[in-house]
């Protein structure tokens, strides 16, 4: 049993954002697979819960007229996997969260409870860091527009105050079209099990000429990260073996790994620079570059 | 504020309407409301999947599923896949390929190849698929090997 | 005949269709709740404790510290009654303590009517301690002033050596050359998918009924007794089916508590059901062990000389204590039988969670050293590493200095060969040469495990089988023996129907044991069972038949000599005419006014034989340098187990083994702080065993030898399949990469270690391949 105090089902967005503003000590529950284990554990703060479970509002992946692609707070990750939009022209975010537990978790985990912990290990931030995805986030009257870069504000910490939710994943085609990517999780087992680093590489080429380079970090700093010195560095170059080696010293300026007794930071740096290279030549192959 | 809630839902085709404790798992209203046994608790986390079962034909961890989200939906346990007296097609598997040792983990793996077994649309399933779809079951005894054989089995029933 | 068909376990379709009870399924209606208060220090005493606020919690029945319970000490090893005190398991265990000796420990406990009050209860319990530095690594825990973590013992449990083959020092000087080494294993847990969980409560003013998940119910009878100086016969242990073991339900962990608590609360139904974590850390786990190995070897390829010296590190509480370390120690003198071989073991306790059995018994830990210090010896000399041990293991007829018995039976060079042969070993290391260079390689490695099958002399080996006809001619058979998800159950009933002459479907096995009523045996460990079971059922069925031939020979008037039966029908074995069904004959034999009776034999066998095992692993590899990890291309295990019972219920039992090993070689290890004690790892998340994601196909083969000490031919196979793994995949990367790392696990983080420090990468990362 869990010592829950408080559990009330909201019915909407605004209801959600109402039940939240009445109760100021509840949280939001989708999933439930964070939520209910540190309900487990004791941890203060998740004994009163507004459930938007299954809230239709918040489950939806759709292409909107301008073809931006937008995916649903709610939305469980099999859904992610599943969905044609998804596969066709975002499938780096498809590897990325079928990397996650293991299909009960995936049936029932949502990817905004998996952004709004605010934790470096996130699966899906990383590919949607380097997909430029802009959130949208409600609350009483309000709505704004945050680039999921200024979502993550540090460990455990995010965007978002009291009384508001986050209900979409915007992704705009200025960031997915012609772009291939490649996601590569590192851990310890191939499933159940959370990254030692995670890494997304989005990419574009013309003749072999990289037109734009985006590369992204789970667990390579307190919050899931963009490398812009490397990209930067690399940007207009020709794809050859040795950018891949060029793109595995620069990255180093832009990471900060850290020790912890999962791992150390000299073995994370090697882990980071490895996939910088690995994750960047699967993208190429997918974009149909050799090197 | 009471803690007790009425939810209705339907348990291996039969509806039922319960007056339960709001705090419980899926899990405890199904072992100690209903007295359905089968799904077992391994780790109380969503780890082992252990406490697995369907949930509107979605395969779930009871143990992390709140007995509240039941409300109004479709419950499938280990217990009402036997049907007059015969074993379905994917418990005959799991006995006749050895795979079952302890017993612990297996109806939570049974839910899981039964999913996996009437989702399977796919005419080439590979073992890849069969380890994917599996991996949030966790054995201690058999090496997956056996487990394996069975889910393939479960597909193909026909093949040696 | 049923003895090596691959019959479907007999409680198969219980498992499959959930009906299957394990214990906590036999739920009472207003059992009450009892959770431990833990230590949070690995190493200290109780200054203060204060358990008012916890007590006075609304839905709280009682809260006990360790001043209300018995002041008698105890162990809670599984091993049956010594009847040499020196031989005696240690006594150190207290139903709750004081004294603080790995952090977890057990200071107090609290009884509610549910989880979530008993957990609050046990956040108002105020307690402040003396702490003492956590004694961890074995330099500091022998330290001259180093606290005595049991008074009295100075830290050391137990200590032995045992010298055969000669005089090791001397034949290590005259070896061509001497290889060392330094090799560590971690603690490692069994987690078993079901938790540790035990209920009891009383049936009238002086009985204690205890329901629990154990290997070794008759012995929990006893050790509770002890533990709370009630003579045995007024305890009933039930042990129902059981979510596994592996030698972590082989020590009475939690039925002491219950019964004490049932008694203390008016015989109202008490349960213990451990969480995951508590379970990980507050039950028993795997003694790590630091073994230095010389082995001394001749040119051509003889070993002559084998030094170990093992430390064993027990944990907090002795629990099976120096058994460990002597067990893994003897039980490798069958391996490489002719030379001179040396083994001193030493017992330490530390500030560590409590170790005590887990599969394989010490003999992981052992092998694991010695098969790693054979493939430096064989490296040495530049032999093979398949040639170099068929040239040195054990053959039939070879003579076991320690034991002084001959092995009867012995298939280790077939099983070599064999597993050569399904590696195609010499193609592909030819293949493979190609792969020692680059970021990319490629190995292969092999190693051999020997083992026993059972504890005799050490430990009495003793079996109970009773089996009853039934009026609709099937029979029940009932053993003293334990079903923990081996199979034993099936097997037994095999047996049965293989001696009586019945079908298997006829033969029906009490699977849950009641010590109330089942015959005595100790349970399950040291893979026993079904050979010391093997004679009892044998004698058993040989008399149950004997009886039902005669009463047949009754009712026809027929000489019973000139009678068998066969599939369960009587016939006559001069002309093969069928005489008589055994329905008939079980119904005549109860109901008939005047003659016949209930047809029952029950016999208790002590077993006063052991029958080394066989074994080996061959495993193919690759190796990502950069990403530091290992790939298993290719596993087989080949067992030399006698005859074969059940061929896919032993092939599952040698999958689980083998996946065990690749969990201990690759990423299984409980995480201890050496500062302070605590545990970092211990649920399912943080504690690597393998997924399904994570193996490949697991192959495996048999030789069957006869054994002829064994009832059916059959020797050991639960435990010994986990032994050979480790080595094997350490030799492996031995191979592909000529990187020794001689502790496991070989995580990514040791190759990560080990690869920068042979060059092959720099401590930045970038690959020197």
């Amino acid at each position: 049993m869990f010592d829950l105090k408080k559990h009330i089902k909201a019915n909407s967005i605004d209801h959600a954002i109402a039940l939240l503003i009445e109760n100021p000590d509840a949280r939001l529950i989708a999933g439930g697979t964070d939520v209910l284990i540190k309900l487990r554990d004791g941890k203060p703060g998740f004994s009163e819960l507004v459930d938007i479970h299954g809230l239709e509002e918040l489950n939806f992946i759709r292409q909107d007229g301008k073809n931006n692609i937008l995916i649903g707070s709610g939305v469980v990750f099999t859904d992610i996997i599943q969905s044609d939009i998804i596969k066709k022209h975002i499938p780096m975010l498809c590897d990325a969260v079928q990397s996650i537990g293991g299909p009960q978790i995936r049936n029932i985990a949502t990817i905004g409870g998996n952004n709004c912990n605010g934790v470096t290990s996130a699966d899906s931030a990383s590919s949607l860091f380097a997909l430029n995805a802009v959130l949208e986030i409600r609350g009483k009257g309000t709505i704004r527009q945050v680039p999921i870069s200024d979502f993550y504000l540090g460990p455990g910490k995010v965007d978002l105050k009291k009384g508001e939710i986050l209900t979409t994943f915007k992704i705009t085609p200025e960031n997915y079209q012609g772009y291939f990517g490649y996601f590569y999780k590192y851990a310890m087992r191939d499933a159940m099990d959370i990254a030692t680093i995670g890494c997304a590489v989005s990419l574009k080429t013309k003749n072999q000429i990289l037109t734009d380079y985006r590369i992204a970090y789970g667990v390579a700093g307190p919050v899931p990260l963009r490398c812009p010195k490397t990209e930067k560095s690399v940007i207009n170059k020709k794809v050859s073996k040795s950018l891949l080696d060029e793109i595995s010293q620069t990255i180093e300026t832009d990471v900060s790994p850290r020790t912890s007794w999962r791992a150390t930071k000299d073995f994370r740096m090697n882990i980071i620079k490895e996939l910088s290279k690995r994750a960047t030549k699967e993208a190429l192959q997918r974009a149909g570059e050799e090197v | 504020m009471t803690t007790f809630r009425e939810i209705t839902f339907s348990i291996n085709g039969r509806p039922r309407t319960l007056y339960i404790d709001m705090r419980k798992s899926l899990l405890e209203v199904l072992r100690e409301d209903l007295g359905l046994t089968g799904a077992k608790q391994g780790c109380g986390v969503g780890e082992c999947g252990a406490c697995s079962v369907l949930v509107d034909e979605v395969l779930v961890d009871s143990c992390i599923y709140l007995a509240v989200w039941a409300h109004n939906k479709d419950i499938r346990t280990i217990e009402g896949e036997a049907k007059n007296g015969k074993l379905s097609r994917v418990q005959q598997a799991y006995v006749d390929e050895g795979a079952v040792q302890c017993g612990f983990c297996t109806p939570g793996f049974i839910m899981a190849t039964t999913s996996f077994a009437e989702n399977c649309t796919e005419k080439k399933v590979t073992e890849d698929d069969i380890r994917k779809s599996h991996a949030g079951n966790l054995c201690r005894c058999t090496g997956y090997q056996n487990i394996l054989k069975a889910v393939e089995k479960s597909i193909h029933p026909d093949k040696e | 005949m049923a003895v090596g068909k691959s019959v479907n376990r007999i409680d198969a379709v219980a498992k499959v269709t959930g009906r299957a009870e394990y214990t906590e399924d036999l739920y009472k209606p207003g059992m009450l709740v009892a959770k431990y208060f833990r230590s949070k220090i690995a190493h200290g005493r109780v200054k203060n404790i204060a358990i008012e606020k916890a007590k006075a919690l609304e839905g709280v029945e009682a809260v006990f510290t360790f001043k209300d319970v018995p002041e008698n000490k105890f162990a809670t090893a599984g091993h049956p009654f010594s009847l040499d005190p020196s031989h005696q398991d240690v006594a150190d265990r207290l139903l709750l303590t004081r004294d603080i000796r790995f952090m977890g420990d057990e200071i107090a406990i609290v009884v509610a009517q549910d989880e979530i009050i008993a957990n609050n209860a046990l956040k108002l319990i105020e307690v402040s301690y003396d702490e003492y530095t956590p004694l961890i690594l074995p330099e500091d825990i022998l330290k001259e002033d180093a606290r005595q973590i049991h008074k009295g013992s100075s830290n050391i449990v137990g200590e032995h050596q045992y010298s055969i083959g000669g005089d090791v020092d001397d034949a290590l000087e005259k070896a061509d050359y001497v290889v060392e080494g330094n090799f560590e294993t971690v603690m490692v847990q069994h987690c078993h998918l079901e938790n540790h969980i035990a209920y009891a409560y009383m049936d009238d003013l002086d009985r204690i009924v205890i329901v629990s998940s154990t290997q070794i119910p008759h012995i929990v009878r006893r050790i509770v007794g002890e533990a709370l100086n009630m003579p045995l016969s007024q305890i009933r242990v039930i042990k129902p089916f059981i979510g596994g073991g592996f030698g972590n339900k082989q020590d009475v962990v939690l039925e002491p508590m219950v019964a004490f608590l049932t008694l203390k609360l008016d015989g109202r139904a008490v349960q213990i059901n451990l969480s995951r974590e508590e379970c990980m850390v507050g039950t028993r786990n795997r003694h790590p062990f630091h073994i230095k190995v010389k082995t001394g070897v001749m040119k051509d390829g003889t070993m002559v000389a084998r030094k170990m010296d093992a430390i064993s590190i027990t944990g907090g509480y002795a629990s099976h204590g120096h058994a460990i370390a002597a067990a893994g120690g003897s039980k490798q003198s069958s391996l490489y039988p002719r030379m001179a071989n040396q083994f001193h073991g030493r017992t330490l306790y530390a500030n560590i969670p409590v170790a005590g059995a887990m599969r394989a018994y010490g003999s992981p830990q052992v092998i694991y050293a010695l098969e790693c210090a054979t493939e430096d010896a064989a490296r040495k000399i530049n032999m093979d590493s398949v040639e170099f041990r068929l040239k040195n293991i054990a053959q039939q007829g070879d003579i076991n200095l320690l034991s002084g018995h001959e092995i009867l039976s012995c298939g280790l060079t077939d099983c070599l060969l064999k597993g050569k042969a399904f590696m195609d070993w010499d193609q592909k290391k030819k293949d493979y040469e190609k792969y020692k260079t680059g970021p990319v390689r490629k190995g292969l490695g092999v190693a051999c495990l020997s083992y026993a099958s059972g504890t005799y002399p050490v430990c009495v080996e003793i079996a109970g089988a009773r089996i009853s006809l039934n009026q609709d001619g099937t029979v029940h058979v009932m053993v003293g023996a334990t079903e923990i998800g081996q199979g034993s159950d099936t097997v037994v009933a095999q047996m049965a129907a293989e001696t009586l002459g019945l079908a298997y479907e006829h033969v029906r096995v009490v699977q849950a044991q009641d010590t109330d009523v089942s015959p005595f045996d100790t349970g399950a460990y040291a893979s026993r069972q079904a050979y010391v079971v093997s004679n009892a059922i044998f004698r058993a069925a040989t008399q149950l038949k004997k009886k039902i031939l005669d009463h047949a020979g009754v009712m026809t008037g027929k000489k019973a000599r000139d009678l068998n039966i066969i599939n369960g029908k009587i016939v006559d074995t001069r002309t093969n005419a069928f005489i008589m069904d055994m329905k008939p004959l079980a119904i005549d034999s109860f109901y008939h006014k005047e003659r016949g009776h209930q047809l029952t034999a029950d016999v208790s066998h002590k077993t006063t034989t052991n029958a080394p095992v066989f074994g080996c692993t061959f495993v193919d590899i690759t190796v990502d340098i950069p990403l530091c990890k290992i790939k298993i291309n290719k596993i087989i295990n080949v067992h030399d187990s006698g005859i074969i019972l059940n061929p896919v219920q032993a092939g599952g039992q040698v999958h689980g083994g083998v996946f065990m090993g690749i969990g201990a070689a690759l990423s299984e290890e409980l995480m201890i702080d050496p500062a302070t004690g605590y545990i970092y790892n211990n649920n399912l998340l943080d504690y690597k065993f393998p997924t399904f994601m994570d193996l490949p196909h697991i192959h495996h083969d048999f030789v069957e030898t006869f054994e002829p000490t064994s009832g059916y031919g059959n020797k050991s196979l639960g435990e010994p399949p986990v032994i050979s793994p480790p080595p094997a995949i350490r030799n492996a990367l031995l191979d592909a990469t000529g990187v020794s790392i001689n502790s496991l696990p070989i995580s990514p983080h040791k190759l990560f270690t080990a690869f920068t420090k042979n060059g092959l990468l720099d401590s930045k990362g970038g690959a020197n391949v």
